[in-house]
């Protein structure tokens, strides 16, 4: 697993654990994270095969820009979906109702638009309530009276499926508004992507110097200039590498840009924020989380509240691509966001994953899809891989724990 | 003292047995031997070796170094089920009885006497009731396990491991839970199955039980055996020495404290089982807790000690009345966060169920309760964490590589300071300790009760729970005794005998 020659894009994840691990203090085991960077090596590596073995089976049709921003732009919602995900798996719940959500919330916000003329903020508003509103309610359901999440989103499966079907007489209504259509179909123009490229480059930068100045400040020892280098060169080149992808083709797609946006705020969620760590507390231990003083209720509440709304945001973007509303909308993306965090690694017994393993899953699940789709694999056999691939993703992590 | 077994072969010889784990050298030619009829010691601090000892002789390790003779024969167990087929039942600390199955289920699970795949349930429960009585256990086979109290269950975890007709019985700290009462009976069950010629490995933290019952002891320090010796020529200074490699003169920190002014006052606290209406866990139990002091609250298991606590902090089940003033000042404790907003902490008694969430840092569990303040309200910072808990860590002497060891590599003591950091780096005021050393060896066990000295004069009012007297009359400056709820006696150090204690305790005397 050393060595990895990895196409662009994945290694940037790589990169940031790798430099996240770093930032652990000298003279101090970096065991806490020995786990999740082995875990990433093992994601990237998974995708870069995968990806090979596509762009060798379609005679690299699969890695050309026009596919390759086709793929990008399909994991944003499977991939928005998976950050909500991986937060309710970390406190040891689990959400089967965001396919139905999906569909129910992107069917509010284009009814609002045939049959109220409402525009694109009121309809956007539809969406985004309709997600946290279900999420919140579900997250009540669990939290307090204590029914448990299995059961609750089992039944919010079936029954915000049904409340779609209903209130849409089972009929498909085109997206009106042109705006909102955008934020699943436009592209940023070539320059704007490059204005973005070069203020993430920025970014970065600043953030290795800070991290390193603030060693400095703690009495341990800075990285060398080497260090400091491929800690700067690395994320750097895929940003650039990743956005002159897109450009050759159209330029970075709204849809991937939101899902970078909630990517990037909830690996700061996660990992930068009381709540967060209480996340991981309350999966972990929620005994001990509770004799610390944390209130278990308000953050399971919560943790459905936000996967609510991220479902909506992920059905404005579903939406909004497909350009219309059917009544089955979404159906079964719940499976594909829970296997994303599985193979990032989450635990569904809680305590453990992260959101950037769920976002390497979610792209990985995608790129199955897509590539299977390119060489026309039929529907059932897609699924029959599928689901085996999440099985044996889970075995080799099980196996590979047994053997430490 | 059992018959004198010297002339008859051994049931079992362990013969430098070696085990390596990644990055730690577990055990180092360790030997170790045993007699039918023989009760012999096994004795060592935590990470000694002495469970990993066990674990190779019950087939859960399967690769290590040296060489296993049952009855003279080589053997190298592959699985926990070829130990048991040499017969060797090891009862671990931690019980395994599934809760919600019978008895007899229990001691037969995996075993169940069947016939054309059907099981037999009288034949099931007629030897499982044989079983019971030759242990002098009077208990219907066909009781739910997790209906019995620990003592029994116990029990029928040795009543389990007979029905292997094991002939090496392994006792991992089998008394850690019991009352004495229920100690002293299974001491004489021991007895009797040492008559019929089975050989026992006792584990044991106990010094005094390990010389009443055990004909041989044998230390083990940091993975090496440090001897094997009779009873007969060793004392409990001795022991203690050899297992910490050090004089041990006085267990308990010496010189007086001087308590200061009233910090927590109890007053009239009832609580109410959650699941039997009307049944008081505690009764009207009132006290005073000041400054400086350290309040020890003594009594059988059941007597409600936890659920005082319990009700204290804010995490009772059930429904609570009674009064809590702090500094004076009546306040409202529903929750365990309104008792950490007044500056209580409590280091519960299991700290794997309740006190560390055992897969994260230390430095993630120290923080835990302090998260907001320590590290940033809407923002953590690590560095500052690191800044805030790096003190405790080296006061505590937590033993760990750094303050990113994963808490559940740790052993009982260090798992038990890192829970009382958690508390210390909250600024707690008052802190209830229920059963702080439960499960930790004497070395470490020293090292809590002078923490304990040392947070008391610093000014902090400690509550502590225990079931094991010595630990109560030597720490604290007052002990409360509680027998089935109410206070049946208050004793301050002076007037605290062992006798006046128990007699209380029981219910035989309210002072």
């Amino acid at each position: 697993m050393k060595e990895l020659k990895v196409d662009g894009n994945s290694n940037a994840a790589l990169t940031q654990m790798a430099a996240e691990a770093d930032s652990a203090p000298e003279g101090t085991t970096r065991r806490k994270f020995s786990l999740s960077i082995n875990r990433a090596y093992t994601m990237v590596a998974a995708l870069a095969i995968l990806w090979l073995i596509f762009a060798v089976l379609t005679h690299s049709i699969f890695l050309e820009p026009r596919n390759f921003s086709n793929l990008i732009r399909q994991a944003a919602v499977t991939g928005i979906l998976s950050v909500g995900m991986v937060m309710v798996i970390i406190t040891a719940q689990i959400d089967l109702s965001v396919g139905s959500l999906v569909g129910l919330a992107g069917m509010a916000a284009v009814l609002v638009q045939v049959q109220q003329h409402w525009g694109l903020i009121p309809s956007l508003l539809t969406a985004l309530v309709t997600g946290l509103v279900v999420g919140a309610l579900q997250g009540w359901l669990t939290a307090y009276v204590r029914i448990p999440s299995f059961i609750v989103t089992l039944g919010g499966l079936l029954a915000w499926r049904g409340v779609a079907k209903g209130i849409s007489s089972g009929n498909t209504y085109p997206v009106q508004v042109s705006w909102f259509r955008s934020l699943g179909q436009a592209y940023l123009d070539n320059t704007t992507g490059i204005v973005l490229m070069g203020m993430a480059v920025a970014a970065v930068v600043w953030i290795v110097v800070r991290q390193n100045a603030m060693r400095k400040r703690h009495a341990q020892e800075p990285w060398g200039h080497l260090g400091l280098i491929l800690r700067i060169v690395f994320p750097v080149g895929l940003i650039v590498g990743f956005v002159l992808m897109l450009n050759a083709y159209s330029g970075v797609p709204v849809p991937v840009l939101i899902f970078v946006v909630i990517a990037l705020a909830g690996v700061f969620i996660t990992r930068k924020t009381p709540f967060g760590r209480y996340l991981y507390a309350i999966g972990g231990n929620p005994e001990a989380a509770k004799y610390s003083g944390i209130n278990l209720r308000v953050h399971v509440l919560l943790a459905f509240a936000i996967l609510g709304l991220l479902a909506a945001v992920a059905a404005v973007i579903y939406t909004a691509r497909v350009g219309s509303a059917g009544p089955d909308a979404g159906t079964l993306l719940e499976l594909d966001a829970i296997a994303a965090c599985v193979i990032g690694g989450a635990s569904l017994r809680g305590g453990r994953g992260t959101v950037l393993g769920a976002c390497l899953g979610a792209l990985f699940m995608v790129s199955l899809d897509n590539g299977m789709s390119l060489k026309n694999v039929p529907d059932f056999i897609q699924d029959i891989i599928k689901g085996g691939i999440l099985v044996a993703a889970v075995g080799l992590d099980v196996v590979g724990k047994r053997r430490d | 003292m059992t018959e004198t077994p010297t002339n008859r072969p051994l049931l079992l010889e362990m013969r430098v047995i070696g085990k390596s784990f990644p990055g730690v050298r577990a055990l180092d030619g360790v030997s170790f031997d045993l007699f039918p009829g023989e009760i012999h010691a096994l004795v060592g601090e935590n990470g000694a070796g002495k469970s990993t000892l066990i674990k190779i002789l019950a087939g859960v390790y399967t690769e290590y170094e040296g060489e296993i003779y049952i009855n003279g024969t080589l053997r190298h167990f592959r699985s926990v089920r070829d130990s048991e087929k040499s017969g060797v039942a090891v009862v671990f600390q931690e019980l395994s009885l599934v809760p919600e199955l019978s008895v007899g289920e229990n001691i037969f699970l995996g075993r169940e006497p069947t016939r054309f795949g059907m099981i037999q349930w009288e034949q099931l429960y007629s030897r499982a009731s044989a079983l019971l009585s030759e242990l002098g256990l009077q208990l219907d086979p066909r009781t739910k396990a997790g209906e019995l109290g620990v003592g029994v269950q116990q029990l029928v975890e040795i009543a389990k491991a007979l029905s292997h007709e094991a002939r090496i019985l392994v006792l991992d700290e089998p008394t850690a839970a019991l009352t004495n009462v229920e100690a002293e009976g299974l001491f004489t069950i021991l007895k009797n199955l040492c008559r019929r010629g089975i050989g026992i490995i006792y584990v044991s933290h106990r010094l005094e039980e390990v010389f009443r019952l055990s004909r041989r002891v044998t230390v083990l320090r940091d993975g090496r055996s440090v001897g094997t010796e009779p009873v007969g020529q060793m004392d409990e200074p001795r022991v203690i020495a050899k297992m910490v490699g050090r004089q041990v003169s006085q267990l308990f920190p010496a010189g007086r404290r001087t308590p200061r002014e009233p910090l927590l006052e109890v007053r009239h606290i009832t609580a109410e089982d959650q699941n039997v209406r009307g049944k008081r866990v505690v009764n009207g139990v009132s006290f005073t807790v000041h400054r400086g002091e350290v309040l020890g609250i003594a009594g059988l298991m059941g007597a409600g000690r936890t659920e005082l606590l319990m009700s204290l902090f804010g995490s009772f089940p059930g429904k609570v009345s009674g009064e809590v003033l702090i500094n004076g000042r009546e306040v409202e404790i529903k929750r365990p966060s309104d008792a950490i907003a007044h500056g209580i902490g409590f280091v519960t008694e299991d700290r794997k169920r309740s006190g560390l969430v055992l897969e994260q840092s230390i430095l993630a569990n120290v923080t835990l309760a302090s998260l907001p303040r320590v590290s940033g309200k809407f923002l953590t910072n690590e560095l500052r964490e690191i800044a805030a808990s790096r003190p405790l860590f080296d006061d505590l002497r937590i033993k760990a590589q750094s303050l990113f060891t994963i808490a559940g590599t740790l052993s009982g003591g260090n798992q038990q300071k890192v829970v009382l950091a958690k508390w210390l780096l909250n600024q707690a005021r008052v802190l209830f300790l229920d059963e702080p050393t439960r499960g930790i060896d004497v070395g470490a066990k020293q090292e809590i009760y002078r923490t304990i000295d040392d947070l008391a004069r610093s000014g902090l009012a400690v509550v502590m729970v225990s079931s094991e007297l010595p630990e109560v009359l030597g720490l604290c400056d007052r002990v409360l005794v509680l027998h089935q709820g109410r206070v049946t006696g208050e004793f301050t150090r002076d007037a605290a005998t062992p006798e006046a204690v128990m007699s209380c305790a029981t219910g035989q005397r309210a002072s």
